[in-house]
């Protein structure tokens, strides 16, 4: 595994947080102390400067840039499932003391507690730590919006409104925990999207597309962007056709990549730690034991370079890995952060995710996927008498403990007889999680991941994530349209 | 300690307008300076803390206390925009100069701008919002306590907890312009919810009931909120899937908002600007059945979503936004009524209070009246096409037969259009949900497809 040397994110982040506001290592052993009172077994200080920017054309003008910088330290104090928390937006020890003695509030007074000696944990290098904000000048940002707006509308007489945006975030953050560990991440995030609305005989339907990942500009090229462009306008064209989805209980052929936000939903969601600690996840107490056809295999990945949802260490230090979640249908393990991990006597998966220093972390994806299967996609459609194929999706909802999802079409067809037929629209595919990876009955040879737009929301915190997957037959999934039974 | 220490000016909410009212003041006047023609600020400031309590034991304890400036600047029809979480005075001249940059960048735009000068208040009236709380983390923690013991004490079947949690939350805004007005007002937000897990033959269900409010003397008993969590938990076990078939369906109060909120995405100057909306020339035609009126009342005492100005300065004002079934309004902000030859409508920022008017039934008197269908129970999933109005979405409910709930429902997905939805609403329920910017009964509509087995 390719391991960055904890030197090169450290020294960033202490000099951006630490140095910055005369924040001596003294300092972080005092307040880890004030936190470490009483009962307190793992006490962590979270810093983080985030920088954002975005830049949006809509009817051909440009509105100007906007920018956000937000910074602060979020303290945490645990003791057994207790966990006290607070934070300051200003980087000063005054302040930083006083969060670190509101979150202790949580347990009994007691002695003030020691601190590990420091110790500073490695992280992958799955992205460099240049800033993405950076990475090209404003007027090029202006400039590759113009260009794409002006040719996205070209492409196509019907198309009639085009939105495009660009965005980047560039995030320092540094960690330092009671039992010494320090570890630091330098965070590039930049983001391609547009979408357009065509329209053709009074009918209007709407495209979307785009992409991104950890990376600065120069990946998110012009051509790049012209891509995202003709398929926000291919998808919209497709719609133009649509006709109503049908109603009722089908077989369902998913598409390569994005679909693979039902596994998110349906799966995913259900095997992150916190709920099967509490034992209110479908999935609670069912590891080892088959949830899914023998063709399906999961796993949560934080470790692929330059992905939306990798992470060199995630928000508790942990370097992220690569957890099976399923292997050849039985349940293998959960995704977990620290506090669940201990609580359930385990070790961290690095999967311990926050929104920013004002949120507590919790067990979270990253990149989830599903592994290709022997299936070539053609003989998947060919193999389905009636059915629908959906191949892209605008989102989807888990209820994790009775399993319930629900996802939204946003490109989809019927199948005929082995062939693919009319586009309909906005079907709502409905199924059970703990069920619905027992009916696939064939897995394509084609896994695909996500163009990296994705944004995973859990208890009010979003944090980017990825998903992906190879070509699925579903035998069975409820299908909600209005256009009469299926 | 030994003398006296330099510490960071401290806001605090009950410490008032000024300190923060300085700060857009500041940034104001040094926008000028840079040579904006025109500029406008939001600074905000807030303090609370939540606990969440889950199996009678006390798991989190959190503190809040955030703060923010908003900066907007113009040179012509330029226009540039900052935020930060650093209010010190470097860091906001920093955000001035960096805004001012931006503004270089952007295209000429015809229609951008401060709201007209002459939409500002001329005084911000008092709709008593601030009612802080002054309860201690262990008082706290016990009301919590008591919230989520009635929840798991309420049914033999309720099993397990997601928890109980208790929010108290207090903060000061304030808006400023270079038109010379500037405006502020605190504010206060208190909630308690519970969400617990009932289970019966190896299957288990989750549902959770809330209460929010601006004062905290307006609070349900925290027993009162945890009984009915574990009542809505219970009920939804046992569901069953039901074969495709049409039918009347009843969104109950805590649903029915959404439908109403779809209605002011669909109306908002964005998407009608851009055309991505379902009702696009709309105005002043039938939309709903002519049993629906709608009221924006955003000075409305104590509201959740009342505002004595929208988040560019203009007074809020009552108006009528549904009449009979017509449409009488949009909801716009200053830039895009530019764009439709229109005025601002006072929503830049969203909806203050949107009161729905009752046909008079009750909740009962409305499954009643439907007879037989589908009473939901949870909505999941975002199946909503702003631009068609096409709607689908996954959910769970119970089935009604001969004006009676019989049996819970699950695994199935309503689907219509909106336009038609809206056309077919037959009864709006007096049992009207306080707890959001939309207030609204239960709403019955005549006839949507159930997709299930």
């Amino acid at each position: 595994m390719n391991v960055m040397s904890p030197g090169t994110a450290l020294d960033m982040a202490r000099t951006e947080l630490l140095d910055a506001a005369g924040i001596t290592d003294r300092d972080l052993e005092h307040a880890l102390g004030l936190l470490m009172r009483g009962d307190v077994d793992n006490a962590d200080l979270y810093f983080q400067i985030a920088r954002q920017e975005s830049w949006s054309i809509e009817d051909g003008i440009v509105k100007g840039g906007a920018y956000s910088i937000e910074q602060g330290v979020g303290v945490r104090a645990m003791a057994g499932e207790k966990t006290g928390f607070a934070y300051s937006d200003e980087i000063v020890v005054p302040a930083l003391n006083q969060a670190a003695e509101a979150a202790s509030a949580i347990v009994r007074r007691g002695q003030q507690g020691r601190v590990k000696a420091w110790q500073a944990r490695a992280g992958h290098r799955l992205y460099l730590p240049a800033d993405p904000l950076l990475s090209l000048a404003d007027e090029e940002k202006v400039a590759l919006l113009q260009r794409v707006d002006r040719e996205v509308r070209a492409l196509d007489p019907r198309v009639k409104q085009v939105v495009a945006s660009l965005a980047a975030a560039h995030e320092v953050i540094f960690i330092c925990a009671s039992d010494g560990g320090l570890a630091a991440d330098v965070r590039p995030l930049v983001r391609f999207n547009i979408s357009v609305i065509v329209e053709q005989n009074g009918r209007r339907e709407q495209g979307v597309a785009g992409g991104g990942g950890r990376h600065g500009y120069e990946k998110l090229d012009h051509e790049r962007a012209l891509e995202f462009g003709r398929e926000a306008v291919r998808q919209a064209v497709v719609n133009l056709d649509a006709v109503s989805a049908p109603a009722g209980e089908m077989v369902v052929v998913l598409g390569p990549g994005w679909p693979g936000v039902l596994l998110h939903e349906a799966i995913g969601h259900g095997l992150e730690g916190d709920f099967n600690r509490k034992g209110t996840s479908a999935f609670s107490g069912r590891i080892g034991e088959k949830v899914a056809a023998e063709l399906c295999t999961v796993v949560d990945d934080g470790t692929l370079e330059g992905r939306r949802g990798s992470l060199n260490v995630d928000d508790e230090g942990t370097p992220t890995s690569k957890t099976v979640l399923i292997e050849s249908g039985r349940l293998r393990g959960y995704m977990q952060d620290r506090l669940n991990a201990r609580l359930m006597g385990t070790e961290s998966t690095g999967n311990g995710r926050r929104q920013s220093f004002a949120h507590l972390p919790m067990p979270r994806m990253t990149n989830t996927y599903m592994l290709p299967g022997p299936h070539h996609p053609g003989e998947i459609i060919e193999s389905v008498k009636r059915g629908i194929y959906a191949c892209n999706f605008g989102g989807g909802q888990v209820d994790i403990t009775s399993g319930k999802f629900v996802f939204s079409t946003s490109e989809a067809y019927l199948i005929e007889n082995g062939k693919l037929g009319v586009p309909i629209r906005d079907a709502t595919l409905v199924g059970d999680g703990a069920t619905v990876l027992s009916r696939v009955s064939m897995v394509g040879n084609d896994l695909k991941l996500d163009s990296g737009v994705g944004v995973c929301g859990k208890e009010g915190q979003s944090v980017p994530v990825g998903v992906g997957q190879p070509t699925l037959r579903v035998d069975g999934l409820t299908v909600g349209g209005t256009g009469g039974e299926a | 300690m030994s003398g006296p220490q330099k510490t960071p000016a401290v806001l605090s909410v009950a410490g008032g307008f000024d300190p923060l009212a300085e700060k857009v003041s500041d940034v104001l006047r040094l926008a000028r300076e840079l040579g904006a023609s025109q500029a406008e600020a939001s600074a905000s400031f807030g303090t609370g803390f939540s606990v969440n309590v889950r199996m009678r034991e006390v798991e989190t304890l959190q503190h809040q206390r955030d703060q923010g400036l908003g900066i907007t600047v113009w040179f012509g029809n330029r226009k540039g925009s900052t935020s930060t979480s650093d209010l010190r005075p470097a860091a906001i001249e920093e955000s001035v100069r960096k805004a001012c940059t931006l503004a270089r960048f952007g295209s000429e735009d015809a229609y951008a701008g401060l709201a007209d000068a002459s939409r500002m208040p001329t005084k911000v009236p008092d709709l008593d919002l601030y009612h802080p709380w002054d309860i201690t983390p262990v008082a706290a923690i016990e009301l919590a306590t008591a919230c989520e013991a009635a929840a798991l004490d309420s049914d033999p079947r309720v099993s397990n907890s997601e928890g109980a949690a208790l929010s108290v939350s207090e903060g000061l805004h304030v808006y400023g312009n270079s038109h010379g007005f500037i405006g502020g007002y605190p504010e206060s937000n208190h909630s308690l919810s519970c969400a617990v897990v009932a289970s019966a033959d190896g299957l288990m269900e989750t549902d959770y009931e809330y209460a929010v409010v601006r004062d905290p003397g307006d609070l349900p008993a925290a027993a009162i909120v945890g009984a009915e969590a574990g009542r809505r938990a219970a009920a939804r076990l046992g569901g069953v899937k039901l074969e495709t078939r049409a039918a009347p369906v009843l969104f109950p109060a805590r649903v029915a908002r959404g439908l109403i909120g779809s209605l002011l995405s669909a109306i908002s100057g964005g998407a009608l600007y851009r055309k991505a909306s379902f009702l696009v020339d709309s105005l002043d035609t039938q939309v709903f059945a002519s049993c629906m009126t709608i009221d924006e009342r955003p000075h409305l005492h104590k509201a959740l979503a009342s505002a004595p100005f929208d988040a560019e300065g203009v007074a809020t004002a009552e108006r009528r936004l549904v009449e009979a079934g017509v449409l009488r309004g949009y909801m716009l902000s200053s830039y895009y009524a530019r764009k439709l030859g229109m005025a601002s409508t006072g929503n830049a920022g969203g909806a203050h209070n949107l009161v729905v008017q009752t046909t008079g039934e009750s909740f009962a008197e409305l499954v009643a009246k439907m007879d037989r269908g589908l009473v939901i129970a949870d909505l999941m999933g975002s199946g909503i096409n702003p631009v068609t109005g096409d709607y689908s979405r996954g959910a769970s409910g119970f089935w009604v037969e001969h004006g009676k709930i019989q049996y819970p429902v699950t695994e199935i997905t309503v689907a219509g259009n909106l336009k038609d939805m809206y056309r077919g609403v037959v009864g709006i329920g007096t049992d009207v949900d306080h707890r959001g910017a939309v207030l609204t009964g239960s709403i019955l509509i005549d006839r949507m497809t159930i997709a299930g087995s």
